[in-house]
């Protein structure tokens, strides 16, 4: 796994500032890398309590109401939940800013748990990346994968909201393969075009990764 | 591992990400990303998707007790999942598979092999072993095939298959593999249906041979 260069991110971490909203994008010109993943990383490198708290408090709440979403009751999505945010302390080690979001790894937890408790059987997932133990943390790649679901998010707002709906379907797991090959066709483009720009740029720093 | 050509179509990855494709498929589709760096990176990209929908739901609250019994299990010891390794041409997931044992040879007739690794109601997915040379009985398929190379090669008439390259074959595509010189073909199959030979195993044996 990747040394933390705290350096970097002490120098990155923004002060605690009133709450205006819980979530700050990097988006807009801002160079910093977001607070999850700050908070992720502090969990990883540090198990950091405090910082775990922040990311429950984040993603408890919407990982709830994104499970019930599918028609699982309260009680059997907070059973869920709260999987799914063990397995975020402790996996963290398998968390890599330079490849995915904070929200982009925990969807993925929580789908692997969804689908693994509703059909009782554990799926062969991916090997892990094996990564260069001596690679250092690369802030300009963290935030370009952050500049990139950025963009991502801006695309799946200009989407209308029938577009939107089959959308969120086939990323709750409700469309078959043909379903979305069938009915995506009409609004992907711009979610193509994020998707493919996210691929070159996850695919550039995998190529690094093996070299 | 670059010299992969022949990827997870779009829809199909979508599916996977979301934990929709029934575990036969899911495991072909874990072993390729074992083995892609492209189809990696796409599944990344998907999982951003994801992550942006997940913090976009709406949130629900959760109880007061949910907090704080994670909070207390943080410390709490736990088994982690067994970590299948990659064994000769066997990526991960298919030694998941296997159980981490060796495949177990069953003759198909004309020194083609097999292991049945895993079947449910909705497809089965087995270890195929092929001299060089050799033609894989034609077939057509009733529903869906896909079929990853992991040693050797096959062709058929839609292209050249080398290792790491995925075919995907539906119930239109009747097609004759033929194993490549050199190495004997070994390729992770699965299908969702019966394969319909059309000569080398008569079609009465197929309940024998589960294929």
């Amino acid at each position: 796994m990747l040394s933390v260069n705290t350096t970097l991110l002490n120098a990155e971490r923004r002060p605690a500032k009133p709450q205006i909203s819980e979530r700050k994008s990097v988006s807009q010109g801002s160079h910093e890398i977001s607070q999850q993943t700050q908070w992720m990383l502090a969990v990883r490198d540090s198990r950091d309590r405090d910082a775990f708290v922040k990311l429950f408090d984040f993603f408890a709440p919407r990982l709830k109401g994104f499970i019930m979403r599918t028609g699982t009751s309260s009680h059997q999505a907070e059973e869920i939940v709260q999987d799914v945010m063990l397995t975020v302390w402790r996996k963290a080690a398998q968390f890599d800013p330079h490849r995915a979001q904070v929200s982009a790894w925990v969807y993925q937890i929580a789908r692997n748990r969804q689908i693994d408790l509703a059909r009782k059987e554990n799926r062969p997932l991916p090997e892990e990346l094996k990564e260069d133990p001596g690679q250092e943390q690369d802030a300009s790649q963290i935030l370009g994968v952050e500049q990139e679901t950025a963009k991502l998010r801006l695309a799946l707002k200009t989407l209308n909201p029938d577009q939107r709906e089959i959308i969120e379907q086939a990323y709750l797991g409700e469309l078959t393969h043909h379903e979305i090959s069938a009915k995506t066709g009409i609004p992907l483009g711009t979610i193509k075009s994020r998707i493919r720009l996210g691929l070159a740029r996850l695919r550039h720093e995998l190529k690094d990764l093996t070299q | 591992m670059s010299a992969v050509t022949h990827h997870v179509p779009d829809a199909m990855l979508a599916a996977y990400a979301a934990g929709r494709l029934p575990k036969a498929f899911a495991a072909v589709i874990a072993a390729h990303i074992s083995l892609c760096e492209d189809c990696r990176a796409a599944l990344g990209a998907h999982h951003a998707v994801g992550g942006a929908i997940l913090e976009e739901t709406s949130k629900v609250d959760v109880s007061a007790a949910l907090k704080s019994d994670v909070l207390e299990l943080l410390d709490s010891p736990f088994t982690p999942e067994p970590v299948y390794e990659r064994k000769g041409v066997y990526p991960g997931p298919v030694m998941e598979l296997l159980k981490g044992r060796e495949p177990k040879w069953k003759t198909l007739g004309m020194g083609v092999r097999q292991d049945i690794l895993f079947g449910d109601a909705e497809g089965s997915v087995r270890l195929l072993f092929i001299p060089p040379g050799q033609a894989v009985p034609d077939h057509s398929h009733n529903g869906l095939e896909l079929t990853l190379v992991l040693q050797g090669s096959f062709s058929d008439e839609t292209g050249v298959f080398g290792v790491g390259d995925l075919e995907v074959a539906d119930e239109h595509l009747e097609h004759t593999p033929i194993a490549g010189d050199g190495a004997p073909c070994i390729c992770l199959a699965a299908t969702d249906a019966p394969l319909r030979f059309r000569a080398f195993v008569p079609r009465l044996m197929q309940p024998l041979f589960r294929i």
